[in-house]
Parts: structure tokens; C-alpha cells; sequence
């Protein structure tokens, strides 16, 4: 027996070693690159700001109290607002999207295929192109103002308007595609017995469609909720400096402000954000989703 | 109560449902029969209001009224799926209540009405009625969806292969309840299997289908005593067929020259005449086994050689092979091969013969 076929067989033998040996590679990659950054991040945010950015030796809760500053409330109830608004906006516009692609026949998969289709290119050379379509001498201008439906320039750039533009652009897909995995694995049979029990359509998607897409729309609004909360590109390039969102407000202190404290405990403060909505998302799942799953 | 008049449906170029007529009675249990793909599931669907038949289709009428176009929340039937079709977020309670509820039936009312529902396909309410369809076997899912079909009292009750999933047993148990279902509620079910048995066991009557049409319609005994046509013989229990030529025919006797050797005698049908060609089946359970010299005068014999005796328990199968008819199964009662073994063995010469008038004369399918 070679020294591999040994090391093998000493692993089938062992269900544990086995689970042990496949976790390790991605185990390790997120260890060093996630668990440990964090856990300096983590360090950081409690020690006191040195003088030429990074830390001096110390503990202090100063950057945390700093945040409950009402120029970072207000930053942050905008981000929260902005986040909420845009995962209603994602939802209302792409759970049609989703029915519509479920029931697309032929064209089922010509469509997934157009809501993927923008991943092909950056997200940063999309958002560019956005300022060329909403700039006051872009295309949206130019064709308002040759139809003549506006007499002079509209500001669009820059506006709350064109951030929550390209949120809603940007996190689309990710309410579409959980919500088309959830409707088009719905049994057709339930929807048929559903209607010959006396469901009018819309009572059939009220009682059947609805609830039992519910974990699609979930796993959607989590999707676009959650990135929604910690993006910042968007708010840059397309709100300008007004209309800064805490990742913007992260960003700028780790890079420009250079104080690392304080963008590390904004961090932990989105993170706990993110966390109670991963919480009610849970309880949500397990009131509606409970009883399919088992 | 179910009048379906030449009702044709087409999915493209392909005709499911071909000028299919049947007329079901008030009460009746009334079973579609049919290897997959005949079109048995549509016509039920034709009947649900899932589809529609085409253009010129024919017509479906339920209880009178022409309901080519309505929706099946528009029509009085109700219908018991293949897969159960449980809604799986909602409790075995609102499962069989559903259907109430849409038809705006009081809440006071709901409540009894559930619990009788469950307690008449035997499911204890106070056990049951909180549950998740998740949380129960087959047989039980298979009970909540007939209830939560029964409890809207329907004129007229659809059921897809209710008991294609579950074990033999429960399905033999399903058979007889279903059955009495019936005849204690008056409900008219029109009952879909692929299942002969099931189907002679429960029915009153059975329409055979074949490739989109219906190939023969009548009550169990009809059908498998007096199949019209060879696959009908062939689809419910096991037949042997012969073909032959009329060389004489008198006093309601005609006699016909097999294709190959030996000629048989067959009773006078309509549809021979003389010099026609006649194609016959003959149940394995209505032939016996003779040694050649030994044949009874008055009954048909056939001379081959027996190639396999089979143990089935209750019958033996003797399969004879004969010159140009092939293999021919004949079934004999076991009288106990411990006590009263068979007389034959492999390879001895026989004679499978049988009586003239149980001959069952085949048209054309």
C-alpha cells in the first residue's frame, strides 16, 4: 500500500476526518482572509486613534459613542431608509419579473438569460454609463428636450432620485432570480387543485402562489437588503458628496480620514445592522416556509 | 349528470382526445381505462375545466349545462389529484377547508363540516386536523385530499389515479372504501386508472381507451368477457388470440380454418360472414389441457408441445407452444401440487382445448 492509498483509506474509515479534510482548504481561506481581518477590525475599533492614522495601545469605546453623533444618525437612518426603499422598489418590480419569466414558455430561458446578462460586465462600468444616461447633457435630457416634453434641463444626477436609480438597477437580479427559483418550482398541480375548489385567480394567488413563494421573496429582499445597506458606489458616483450612505462614510475613513477606529466600529454597527435582519429573515422563514420544508 | 358528445382535444398536432362520447348517470361509478398516453387524463381534465376542447370539439356537459368554456372554478366538480396536491403551508384543517371557505360557506359551518369530512375518510379530526401534510404517510395524504374533496358535497367527484402511489394493501382497503363512498354518498365519480383490476374491482362501468378514442364501453364483465376488440382483450387480463378463415358456417356455428393447421369452431357473430377472416381471443382460465386422444367431443383443440408450467399460487399457467399460434397460456385451478400434483411435465405433447362459446370474436381496433 502507497502512502496516499494509506492516507485515503485512513480517511474513509473515519466520517469525521472526511468532513474535517473537506472543510480545511475553504476553512482556511476564510479564516485567514475573513476571521482574521475582522477580529483586527474588531481590536481596532476599540483602541484609541493614532496620530498618523492605524492605533495606539488603549481601549476606549470613544468611536463607537462617536457614531451616536446625529451627523451619523442621520447618515445611517438615511442608508437604513434607502436600503428599505430600494428592497420594496426591487420587490415590486421583480416579483412580476420572476412570474412573468416562470410562465415564459418558450422564452423562459432567453429571459433568465437577459437578467443574468448584465453580470457580464462591471458593476462600475455600469454605474459609469448610468451618469451618461442621467448627466444634465445625457441622453435622458436630449430625448425629453427634442420630444419637448421639458423646457429646460432636468438636475436627475446627483439627486436622492438617481442613487435609488441605480440601487434598484444594481440589485434587480438578485430579487428575481430567488424569487424565479421559488415560483417555478411551485407544483402546477397545487394551482390547478386550487382552482377547482373555487379559487378565482386572484384569491389562487393570494392563498397558493403568494405564501408559497414567500421563502423566494425572503431569501430576495435578504439579497438586496443586506448589500443595499453596505454599498457605496452607487451613492458616489451617482449622488455625488451629498448624499453619503455609511458605506461612504466606511470608506472615507479608512481611506481618506485615515481613522481606522472609527470606520472599524461603523462596521461592527452595520454588521449588527445586517445581523437582526438575518434574524427576522430566520423567524420569517420558519413561520411561513416551516411546513413545506419538512 | 357527465355527457361528453364527440369531444375532440388536440395539443398541437398531436390529438389527445378524439371524438370521445360517453354518457355518465346520476350515482354511477364510472371508470376511464387506459395504458399512458391514451388520453384518459385529458378527457378528465376536458371534464375539470383544465382544458378546453377544440373549436370544433364536441361538447361537455355537466349536469346539464354546455360547460365547453368555463373554468373549473365554475363548474360543480371536484377532484381528488394523482400527487394528492396538498397545499404544503396550510394545516390538514385548512386543507379541507379551503374550499369552503372559497365558496363563502359560514365559519360556524366550516368547522363541522371538516371534522365530518375527516371522519368519513377515516382520519380522527382531533388527531389530524392540526397536522402538516409534511407530517403525514401516504396513505393519510391520500385521505385528507379525498376529504378535502368530498366536503363540498360535489354532484360530481374527478379522481387521477388516487391510489397509483400507495402500497397494495392500503390500495386494495381504498378500493372498497372508495367504492362504498360512492354508493353511501350517491356522488357520481368518474374514476381515471391505468389499473384494470382496479378498474373491474370498483366500477360500474369502464370506458377502455386507446389512442385518444374510447375502444369499448361497458360494464366489467362486458369488457372482460366480451372484449370488442384485440387490444381491450389484451389490456384486461391475458388472452390468447387465434386467426382463421370461415369455411362453413350453419345453425349459428361457423367453423374456421386456422391460419396454419387445424380449424375451430366459433358461435355465429354479426360482424362474420362466410369466407371472412376471424380473429378470436379465449381467456387462459377457460381452457383446459388434454392428452391429444383424450380431447372431450364438441370442444375446439389445438396439438403443441408444453414448454413451461408455472406456479402462480392459486392457478398453475401451462404455456403450450402451438405450431403458428405461438406460446398459448392456459390457466388450471391449483388443486395442491402437494396433495394432487399436475399430471404434465415440460416437453409432453398436448392439446389446449376449449368450449365453441367462449370464443370472443375481435373486430378490427
Amino acid at each position: 500500500m502507497s502512502g496516499r492509498e494509506r492516507a485515503l483509506a485512513w480517511l474513509y474509515s473515519r466520517p469525521g476526518a472526511q468532513a474535517w479534510a473537506l472543510l480545511a482548504p475553504g476553512g482556511f481561506w476564510l479564516v485567514l482572509f475573513f476571521l482574521v481581518p475582522i477580529l483586527i477590525m474588531l481590536v481596532y475599533s476599540f483602541m484609541p486613534r493614532g496620530i498618523y492614522g492605524g492605533v495606539d495601545p488603549g481601549f476606549t469605546l470613544e468611536h463607537y459613542a462617536r457614531f451616536f453623533d446625529p451627523l451619523y444618525l442621520d447618515v445611517l437612518q438615511r442608508t437604513f431608509l434607502w436600503s428599505v426603499g430600494c428592497t420594496i422598489i426591487c420587490l415590486v418590480l421583480g416579483y412580476p419579473v420572476a412570474y412573468a419569466i416562470v410562465r415564459g414558455g418558450r422564452w423562459r430561458n432567453l429571459l433568465l438569460f437577459l437578467v443574468v446578462l448584465p453580470f457580464w460586465t462591471s458593476f462600475l462600468v455600469r454605474t459609469f454609463a448610468m451618469i451618461f444616461l442621467m448627466r444634465d447633457t445625457g441622453l435622458i435630457n436630449n430625448w425629453l428636450l427634442k420630444l419637448g416634453l421639458i423646457d429646460e434641463t432636468l438636475t436627475i444626477l446627483y439627486t436622492p432620485f438617481a442613487v435609488m436609480v441605480g440601487l434598484v438597477y444594481g440589485f434587480l437580479p438578485f430579487m428575481i432570480l430567488p424569487i424565479y427559483a421559488s415560483l417555478e418550482k411551485l407544483d402546477p398541480s397545487l394551482l390547478e387543485a386550487a382552482e377547482v375548489l373555487g379559487a378565482r385567480p386572484r384569491a389562487r394567488f393570494r392563498r397558493v402562489t403568494l405564501p408559497l413563494s414567500m421563502p423566494g421573496v425572503v431569501a430576495g429582499c435578504l439579497l438586496v437588503f443586506i448589500p443595499a445597506l453596505g454599498s457605496f458606489l452607487t451613492s458616489d458616483l451617482l449622488g455625488g458628496a451629498k448624499q453619503m450612505m455609511i458605506g461612504n462614510l466606511v470608506q472615507n475613513q479608512f481611506s481618506s480620514a485615515r481613522n481606522w477606529p472609527f470606520g472599524s466600529a461603523a462596521s461592527f454597527i452595520v454588521m449588527a445592522l445586517v445581523l437582526a435582519a438575518v434574524m427576522i429573515y430566520l423567524r420569517v422563514k420558519d413561520q411561513t416556509g416551516g411546513g413545506s420544508s419538512k | 349528470m357527465v355527457q361528453l358528445s364527440k369531444v375532440s382535444k388536440s395539443f398541437g398536432e398531436l390529438k389527445a382526445v378524439d371524438q370521445v362520447s360517453f354518457d355518465i348517470v346520476r350515482g354511477e361509478f364510472f371508470s376511464i381505462l387506459g395504458p399512458s398516453g391514451c388520453g384518459k387524463t385529458t378527457t378528465l381534465r376536458l371534464l375539470a375545466g383544465f382544458e378546453q376542447p377544440d373549436e370544433d370539439g364536441g361538447e361537455v356537459r355537466l349536469l346539464g349545462q354546455t360547460v365547453n368554456k368555463k373554468r373549473p372554478y365554475e363548474r360543480q366538480v371536484a377532484m381528488v389529484f394523482q400527487n394528492y396536491a396538498l397545499f404544503p403551508h396550510l394545516t390538514v384543517a385548512r386543507n379541507v377547508s379551503f374550499g369552503l371557505e372559497q365558496r363563502k360557506t359560514p365559519k360556524q359551518e366550516i368547522g363541522d363540516r371538516v371534522r365530518r369530512a375527516l371522519e368519513m375518510v377515516r382520519l380522527k379530526p382531533d388527531v389530524f386536523l392540526n397536522r402538516m401534510p409534511g407530517q403525514l404517510s401516504g396513505g393519510q395524504r391520500q385521505r385528507v385530499a379525498l376529504a378535502r374533496a368530498l366536503v363540498l358535497e360535489p354532484a360530481i367527484l374527478l379522481l387521477d389515479e388516487p391510489l397509483g402511489a400507495i402500497d397494495l394493501k392500503l390500495r386494495k382497503e381504498m378500493q372498497l372504501e372508495l367504492k362504498a363512498l360512492n354508493k353511501q354518498l350517491g356522488t357520481t365519480f368518474v374514476y381515471v386508472t391505468h389499473d384494470q383490476e382496479e378498474a373491474l374491482t370498483m366500477s360500474d362501468r369502464i370506458a377502455v381507451m386507446d389512442n385518444a378514442r374510447v375502444a369499448q364501453l361497458g360494464t366489467p364483465a362486458e369488457i372482460y368477457e366480451n372484449p370488442r376488440t384485440a387490444f381491450v382483450a389484451k389490456f384486461i387480463g391475458e388472452s390468447n388470440f387465434f386467426e382463421g378463415r370461415v369455411v362453413e358456417s350453419s345453425n349459428g356455428q361457423c367453423r374456421v380454418q386456422r391460419t396454419g393447421q387445424g380449424s375451430f369452431q366459433v358461435p355465429g357473430h354479426p360482424s362474420i360472414s362466410h369466407g371472412g377472416s376471424v380473429r378470436i381471443a379465449v381467456r387462459p382460465e377457460w381452457m383446459d389441457v388434454f392428452r391429444p386422444d383424450a380431447v372431450p367431443p364438441g370442444e375446439n383443440a389445438l396439438i403443441g408441445t408444453i414448454r413451461d408450467i408455472i406456479y402462480l399460487g392459486e392457478t398453475m399457467h401451462v404455456i403450450v407452444t402451438v405450431p403458428e399460434a405461438g406460446d398459448v397460456t392456459v390457466a388450471l385451478r391449483n388443486e395442491g401440487q402437494l396433495i394432487k400434483p399436475l399430471q404434465w411435465k415440460k416437453g409432453d405433447t398436448a392439446a389446449v382445448a376449449w368450449l365453441p362459446e367462449d370464443c370472443q370474436i375481435l373486430e378490427e381496433d
